[in-house]
């Protein structure tokens, strides 16, 4: 008896540290598969004793990519220690922001991480399958890319400070109302932004035949999907709302839940062979209970977008599937739909009349000793749940970061592919490629989802069935 | 030939990297100017040998960054401290102040309610985590100093810029601590 193992160390292109192990049987055949998240910092303990205003900038640090979800998702439970009610123009301008990172962050996975293996192609030379190697084989496309996600994180810069870990979304509001000079820039760069973002949907969809194979092995099962609606409406919306579970059908099972009561929801289990904790819905049990969260959960779950140009494309993608859209590799494509989404909010919000209004944070002391904020991040549902005492000071912490909601579902899709893919006999770096390009579909955020982050390595280890190490495939 | 530049990220949170994406159309420029020979954001897996300038973002939290810390210092020829988790433990540290076990069983005991218990370390597992999160030169001798959480584009530019026409920056009018 001998098992087989190929190791994928670090997974790369993707944010944080991972790992791939895929076991093989006796004859070579793809017997299961891990996605090991492998580092861990423990944001939910260290954070005791720190008064609980300092949260957002704390909790910020869980992910550089996608802070200002954390700075939500923070705040909001802060508000709600406070016990306010915080400003009508304040929650435009956190929405604002939001956007602003959903179109950076999404602009980030396509273009920079992902559209390597979709335009140089799964099998191409590692060596210049990235950014850089985009930069000579595509400048247009790679400039395109490097502008969309110039402008969302300018639109931070201009309202927060800085890019990276800005200081404005506070417990109660923002710290300063938007200057018409902001307001002005946010518009001037708009047009451009829109316009690249229509070109890389049209070009996706024109192209999405060449990626029928990808279409159906990569992440390609039923499941559920999480996320939040608009309240009342069944509208797309990623700073407010309440939770909706569907099914795979797109039939809605669980509706208009309030945030508060995500415990009763979502369970959180234990694998040993991964820092990362999976979610999954509780009356289904583990790990029955297996939901997807992110755009492609997110577009399968509403009713409607809101917005005109995204609603188009909305109804274009729902028709992929009469009852939900199950592959993973269409995450791709509600990405680009989500831009264009973030892109018509950002516009209506600069031009709503009341922008400006200077009256954008509440104050109150401690009133609450417990706190449960929410938000929807680029890659899906953020929980922040606080407990402070009498002085404001954090006892307790739990976050189930969007990523994490989605580690059941990474977990399949890497076998789906491993078995799909991979020929122990006569493995090659493109096979392993595949099997990372569906984890880069799901665009994870490791950092964060172990509140802990780190890179991605991508080792890939053959071992049989004995533990004996037969192969083993590092790039370099 | 163009000199070959590296960026590794250990325990940190990305945001160093994408401040290093921030400098947005001067990475075209730059691209013209160096090869990056290994980086979370490409595809070669194993750290290559004669690098000439390698950024280190992130403090040294497990076994496995420790390992990498040494591999990346013995092959590389300038080693920057990139911003504050590297050049101080920044963030990561914060844990340093309970027991390991503690905030272990925080997050995999205490909020965890199908198979409580703590990950396995090892080959299959997940690599051991340090008793303490702490910064790049207690490990390694460091070249250039560059704090900032994440130090801004321009800094980086700035440093890259320098080390690639053959000069020794100083960023200190262009960054600092909890920037």
């Amino acid at each position: 008896m001998e098992t087989r193992t190929i190791v994928i160390n670090p997974v790369t292109r993707i944010e944080g540290h991972g790992k791939v192990t895929i076991f093989l049987d006796e004859q070579g055949q793809v017997n299961d598969a891990h996605f090991q998240v492998t580092d861990f910092r423990g944001f939910e303990k260290l954070a005791e004793g720190r008064p609980f205003y300092e949260m957002p900038a704390i909790t910020a640090r869980s992910c550089g990519i996608c802070p200002v979800s954390h700075l939500m998702a923070s705040a909001k439970a802060c508000d709600q220690i406070m016990a306010v009610r915080i400003p009508e123009t304040a929650v435009k301008l956190r929405k604002l922001m939001n956007l602003a990172q959903i179109v950076q962050s999404h602009a980030l996975s396509f273009f920079h991480l992902s559209s390597p293996d979709l335009l140089l192609g799964m099998d191409s030379d590692p060596a210049q399958r990235n950014i850089f190697g985009l930069m000579q084989k595509y400048p247009d496309l790679a400039r395109d890319g490097i502008r969309l996600r110039k402008y969302g994180q300018s639109i931070i810069e201009w309202l927060g400070g800085k890019r990276v870990h800005p200081t404005w979304v506070v417990p109660g509001g923002v710290s300063a109302p938007l200057t018409p000079e902001v307001r002005g820039r946010i518009a001037a760069g708009w047009p451009e932004s829109m316009t690249i973002a229509q070109r890389t949907l049209d070009w996706f969809k024109h192209n999405l035949s060449r990626y029928s194979e990808e279409a159906r092995t990569f992440g390609n099962f039923p499941s559920l999907f999480m996320g939040l609606v608009g309240h009342n409406t069944g509208e797309l919306e990623h700073y407010h709302g309440r939770l909706r579970f569907t099914d795979a059908n797109g039939a809605v099972i669980a509706d208009e839940v309030d945030p508060a009561r995500y415990m009763d929801y979502i369970g959180e289990a234990v694998e040993p062979f991964s820092y990362l904790k999976s979610p999954y819905y509780k009356p289904l049990g583990y790990p029955g209970g297996i939901y997807r969260v992110g755009p492609l959960a997110r577009l399968n779950i509403i009713d409607k977008c809101g917005t005109p140009k995204a609603d188009q494309e909305w109804a274009e993608f729902r028709s992929i599937d009469r009852r939900a859209v199950l592959s993973s590799f269409y995450y791709h494509y509600a990405r680009l739909i989500e831009i264009v989404y973030g892109l018509e909010r950002i516009l209506e919000i600069v031009n709503d009349p009341n922008i400006l209004d200077k009256q954008v944070r509440a104050s109150a002391g401690v009133n609450s000793l417990e706190g449960i904020g929410i938000s929807e991040a680029p890659r899906g549902t953020l929980f922040h749940h606080y407990k402070v005492d009498e002085n404001g000071l954090i006892r307790d912490v739990n976050m189930i970061i969007a990523t994490g909601n989605n580690n059941l579902a990474l977990n399949r899709s890497v076998l789906q592919v491993a078995k799909h893919t991979i020929r122990s006999d006569r493995l090659t770096e493109g096979m392993l490629n595949r099997v990372e390009a569906v984890v880069r579909a799901y665009d994870p955020c490791l950092s964060c989802s172990t509140h802990a982050f780190g890179d991605m390595p991508l080792h890939l280890m053959l071992v049989g069935p004995d533990g004996v190490l037969l192969d083993e495939v590092r790039r370099g | 030939m163009k000199p070959r530049v590296a960026t590794i990220w250990l325990e940190g949170c990305s945001g160093c990297h994408m401040s290093f994406l921030d400098m947005d159309e001067r990475l075209i420029e730059l691209a013209d100017k160096m090869d990056l020979v290994f980086s979370p954001l490409a595809d070669i897996k194993e750290f290559p040998e004669n690098v000439d300038v390698t950024l280190v973002e992130g403090a040294i939290n497990t076994v496995e960054d420790l390992a990498k810390l040494r591999k990346v210092r013995s092959r590389t020829k300038i080693l920057v401290s990139f911003g504050d988790c590297a050049v101080t433990a920044n963030v990561p540290s914060m844990r340093n102040e309970f027991a390991l076990k503690d905030v272990l069983e925080r997050a995999y005991v205490e909020h965890a309610d199908v198979n409580p218990g703590m990950p396995i370390f090892g080959e299959h597992g997940v690599p051991a985590l340090l008793l303490r999160a702490r910064p790049v030169h207690e490990f390694v001798p460091v070249d250039i100093f560059v704090p900032g959480c994440p130090p801004p584009p321009d800094a980086i530019y700035f440093v890259v810029s320098e080390l690639l026409a053959g000069r020794t920056p100083d960023p200190g009018a262009l960054t600092r601590f909890g920037r």
